[in-house]
């Protein structure tokens, strides 16, 4: 097995793009529903767009139900989308199936959530690899050659020395030796992309940096643009060079990691920052219910909010939110850093000028100062 | 420090019987002062479940509490030995002195009732000479305590969303006043904003009403921030136990050291981490001497052959106590 002909294409070329991606489940219809014109439907995913590049981590976090796991399949070609495009270098791919749909998984891979249940109990790891390189036309012609690769993919992923873990059964190995082999079967096809949902979350607290650098190392060594899908903020922050925020299907936030995590323009990133448990704070519990925004909980999918879709929880909604749906607004503190809130309209910016940034709570409004240019160093 | 109100000692699980016998929790010794929030931190498999499920007595076949004691301090009257207790005397004595908050509380409610026919029935198991509209005003009254409105009260579970079952089940849990309240991953299952309110009410609670609370999790940065002292356990022992804020700034045992260094910060500079090599042990074969030091970076002579006890590691660290060569005790832990 070779190393994908990426490592000699430029860095920072777009692998896989989503444009404009929605997704709408229907459901069924109720009694009283039967004369409305309006299909029902839950709007899962709205209007995703962002671009995954080769070498590079993109984050994408926000809270169970946001629709982030919904944009992996999607991606991943699992779901059919209800509008938008998914290109793929370039070309706008739809694929139903067949021939068309492995050749797109052979570059495309998908990570799931749960190595407990994404590895078959009665089949060996010899067997998943076997499979997987086998699919993909990986395997080699000989028996040898199979060996080889199946001893390469396992060293890759630190599963060393790979005899031991070859004819070993899933439930043989620990959650992590488990997600390595997922990992390990998707590095199997060789791919191009790979698309992590939640790797991490159900693995214990001591073993998830292991697979989290490993991943990163993954990614520097063979060139791989990876979407690492989480709902924890702080390893975003810690492993992935750009972060977008989700939120009730819509993306509302986006840039580079370090800026969103330390100045987040949008209130629903400063309210998930926030909340993130931050033991430098401590036993502050008291100062927690400070103010309680809202019912605290996201809104339902089937008739999602008017306008921005988080004004029914927003301190700082006008009422302009209520109508209008926010566009991507640039935010002014560092390049490529956008928010899809008024607060950062231009006319809004200039209109209450200078002062406007003493009121805002977070202190994150153009924020350029001495330590502002000292943080951008140490990011990378 | 307060009085103590639950004392556990030499608390031994086993999982099994004979030589085939799973050892989850051994000789655990742990004390839970009054009105104060005591966080035990573990990995899966640690035992931190288990020790929670043994104190209770509701441990299921094939576990067995295989020796220990847990000593209960009620406000009056005399200290009580919560192993020993009648079937009759514990069925008073959990829910109205000792509750139980479970891992995805939110599945624990009975989906075909009212949470109104579940909060009630709490109240008449236990005061059957209340009467039916008292009972009712007490569950309002609960419900408002953790922050819902009273007309939800006729509500079935699946109409509420994940983090009002879980204020339910707290409510619930706190229904007859109980000294003692065991939170086994409360907010595992929730959304950090969802996780932050609801931790941030049961402070409050606990300030109004004064009771103590045993908070499991994995999630130590959660901990230190909402605990006043922290118990870590790895393989079913404790290895360490500190003041929440002391245990933050200076771990002795390399297990917490290791665990700390575990979450990403979201504040401060960028560093590389690394977690812990390896993988936790097995309790069926558990390594020789301390448990930790197969994944120990700092692991020397005695580590493999010799046990190290559980105890204070010296006049510097107050209140601290920990089962390390690295810091020998001085002298077994008085208790």
């Amino acid at each position: 097995m070779t190393l994908s002909e990426g490592a000699a294409a430029p860095v920072n070329e777009v692998v896989l793009e989503a444009v404009g991606l929605t997704k709408h489940f229907p459901v069924r219809k109720r009694l009283r529903d039967l004369f409305s014109r309006a299909p029902a439907a839950v709007h899962a995913v709205d209007d995703v767009s962002f671009a995954l590049r080769r070498g590079q981590v993109t984050a994408l976090v926000g809270e169970s139900g946001s629709g982030k796991s919904t944009v992996a399949r999607l991606l991943a070609q699992l779901y059919r989308r209800t509008a938008g495009d998914i290109r793929l270098h370039g070309v706008s791919t739809r694929v139903r199936g067949g021939r068309p749909f492995r050749s797109y998984v052979r570059r495309v891979q998908l990570i799931l959530q749960d190595p407990f249940a994404s590895l078959n109990p009665v089949h060996t790891i010899r067997y998943h690899l076997t499979r997987s390189l086998r699919i993909h036309g990986n395997a080699g012609r000989t028996a040898e050659d199979l060996d080889n690769a199946l001893a390469d993919l396992l060293t890759r992923v630190s599963l060393t020395p790979p005899e031991r873990y070859l004819d070993a059964f899933p439930h043989e190995l620990s959650g992590g030796q488990r997600q390595r082999v997922a990992i390990a079967r998707a590095l199997g096809a060789d791919p191009e992309v790979l698309l992590a949902d939640e790797p991490v979350s159900m693995l214990d607290v001591s073993i998830r940096l292991g697979v989290l650098n490993l991943l990163r190392d993954l990614k520097e060594r063979l060139n791989l643009a990876i979407l690492y899908i989480t709902h924890d903020i702080a390893s975003a922050r810690y492993f992935a060079d750009e972060t977008i925020v989700m939120y009730a299907g819509r993306l509302v936030e986006g840039g580079d990691s370090e800026t969103v995590t330390q100045h987040p323009a949008h209130p629903y990133t400063r309210l998930l920052i926030e909340s993130a448990p931050d033991p430098d704070r401590i036993t502050g519990a008291a100062d927690a219910t400070e103010q309680d925004r809202g019912n605290g909980e996201p809104p339902s999918l089937i008739r999602p909010p008017t306008g921005c879709r988080f004004h029914p929880r927003c301190p700082h909604a006008m009422p302009r939110c209520t109508v209008d749906l926010p566009p991507r607004l640039e935010v002014a503190d560092r390049p490529g850093h956008w928010a899809a809130c008024w607060l950062y309209d231009p006319a809004v910016v200039a209109g209450e000028g200078p002062g406007s940034a003493g009121a805002d709570p977070a202190g994150t409004v153009p924020l350029v100062g001495s330590e502002g240019t000292a943080r951008s160093g140490d990011a990378r | 420090m307060s009085e103590p109100v639950l004392q556990i000692r030499k608390l031994r699980v086993d999982y099994g019987l004979g030589d085939e016998a799973v050892h989850a929790v051994r000789d655990v010794d742990l004390t839970l002062h009054r009105g104060e929030v005591l966080g035990l931190a573990g990995e899966s498999g640690s035992g931190k479940s288990t020790l929670a499920y043994g104190l209770t007595r509701l441990l299921p076949p094939p576990g067995v509490i295989s020796g220990g004691q847990v000593i209960y301090h009620p406000l009056d009257g005399p200290p009580v030995d919560v192993l020993a207790l009648t079937p009759a005397r514990l069925r008073q004595f959990r829910w109205a002195e000792t509750s139980i908050v479970f891992q995805g509380a939110m599945n624990s409610l009975n989906p075909v009732h009212r949470i109104s026919t579940q909060l009630l029935d709490v109240i008449k198991a236990h005061e059957p000479r209340s009467t039916a509209t008292g009972r009712r005003a007490r569950a309002r009254e609960l419900l408002r305590l953790v922050g819902i409105t009273a007309d939800r009260l006729d509500s079935y579970p699946h109409q509420l969303s994940g983090g009002m079952r879980q204020r339910v089940m707290i409510a619930m849990a706190l229904a007859l006043e109980p000294q003692v309240v065991i939170m086994d991953e409360p907010t595992t299952a929730l959304d950090v904003v969802m996780q932050r309110q609801i931790l941030g009410q049961l402070a409050e609670l606990r300030q109004r009403l004064g009771f103590a609370v045993l908070f499991i999790t994995h999630d130590l940065s959660l901990l230190v921030e909402f605990s006043d002292r922290i118990a870590i356990m790895y393989g079913g022992r404790i290895v360490e136990e500190a003041p929440a804020a002391e245990l933050y700034r200076r771990a002795l045992h390399p297990y917490t050291g290791g665990l700390l260094h575990s979450f990403p910060a979201l504040r401060g500079p960028r560093r590389e981490l690394a977690g812990i090599p390896g993988s936790p042990p097995d309790l069926r074969a558990m390594p020789s001497g301390c448990a930790f030091h197969p994944r120990c970076p700092k692991a020397f002579g005695p580590c493999d052959k010799d046990l190290p006890p559980l105890g204070p590691p010296g006049a510097d660290h107050p209140g601290r106590a920990v089962a390390c060569w690295l810091h020998p005790a001085a002298e077994p832990v008085p208790r």
